[in-house]
């Protein structure tokens, strides 16, 4: 595994609330490289996100705009978010509820910049 | 959807719902079909029967001859569509599942949702059948019996 892609990772699971991080195949819905997963199914949530990021982005696209350049999935339990980056891949990270969305945020383009 | 056993309706109905897989294709590794959807042909589904059958046969022989063990499943992307192709044990035997899906699901999901099918037609499965060793002689017949049951022929 390539250091810088997991040390893009890390800054991301450094933000307090991240429970893990990771960068997913978007076409596929497969996990390339994961951070602090403990007690998440990766799997799961790579095949998951990259499914409902793809509807959200024909939703979008046939709403005439473009495709979305960030995801944010509010639950009672926590949170997910997705940032595209370029290519197939995407960068996502799986929060607790009391989480500093825009420093994930941040670190999610950061990453996704990184990996391009 | 077609099914030859009751048993397996409900399950294969809720992975087809939330796979958004646009053809599955259950058989035994004698080429018993279980079930299908998205075929419209008897011809198609025997092709993909024995196609399915063959391509399992090769990879794990494959996996034994390069001692990788056994293949769980194996998958092929082109432009447009995608097929999954697995082996799995039920107290019936070994079956074999195909999958086609396009742009509307994943490699992922398919796999996620194939894993909780087979986990689910597990709990479902009569136990009273017991498995049987696989004669090639059987696998014709079998899917000549299969075929006449789903399309009438």
């Amino acid at each position: 595994m390539r250091t810088d892609i997991l040390s893009s990772l890390e800054s991301i699971t450094r933000v307090r609330g991240v429970r893990g991080a990771m960068i997913v195949s978007a076409e596929e819905g497969l996990v390339i490289a994961e951070s602090s997963m403990e007690g998440i199914d990766g799997a799961a949530v790579a095949a998951l996100t990259a499914g409902v990021v793809a509807r959200l982005a024909r939703a979008t696209e046939a709403a005439g705009r473009t495709a979305p350049a960030f995801v944010h999935l509010r639950a009672h339990g926590g949170g997910l978010m997705a940032v595209p980056g370029q290519g197939d891949l995407m960068v996502v990270a799986v929060t607790d509820p009391e989480v500093n969305v825009g420093l994930v945020r941040l670190e999610l383009r950061r990453a996704a910049e990184h990996i391009a | 959807m077609r099914v030859i056993e009751p048993w397996v309706a409900e399950p294969l109905q809720r992975f087809l719902a939330e796979s958004s897989a646009r053809v599955v294709l259950l058989t035994t590794a004698s080429g018993q079909v279980v079930a299908q959807h998205g075929f419209t042909r008897a011809l198609d589904v025997m092709s993909a029967s024995a196609l399915g059958a063959a391509i399992m046969a090769s990879t794990e022989e494959l996996g034994r001859l390069t001692a990788s063990g056994a293949s769980r499943s194996l998958s092929h992307q082109g432009p447009s569509r995608g097929l999954f192709l697995a082996g799995f044990d039920l107290p019936q035997g070994r079956w074999i599942g195909l999958v086609v899906y396009d742009r509307d699901s994943s490699l992922g999901l398919v796999r996620l949702f194939f894993d909780r099918l087979v986990k689910e037609l597990r709990v479902v499965a009569p136990t009273e059948t017991p498995a049987r060793e696989v004669l090639a002689a059987d696998f014709e017949n079998e899917l000549n019996a299969s075929l006449r049951s789903l399309f009438g022929r």
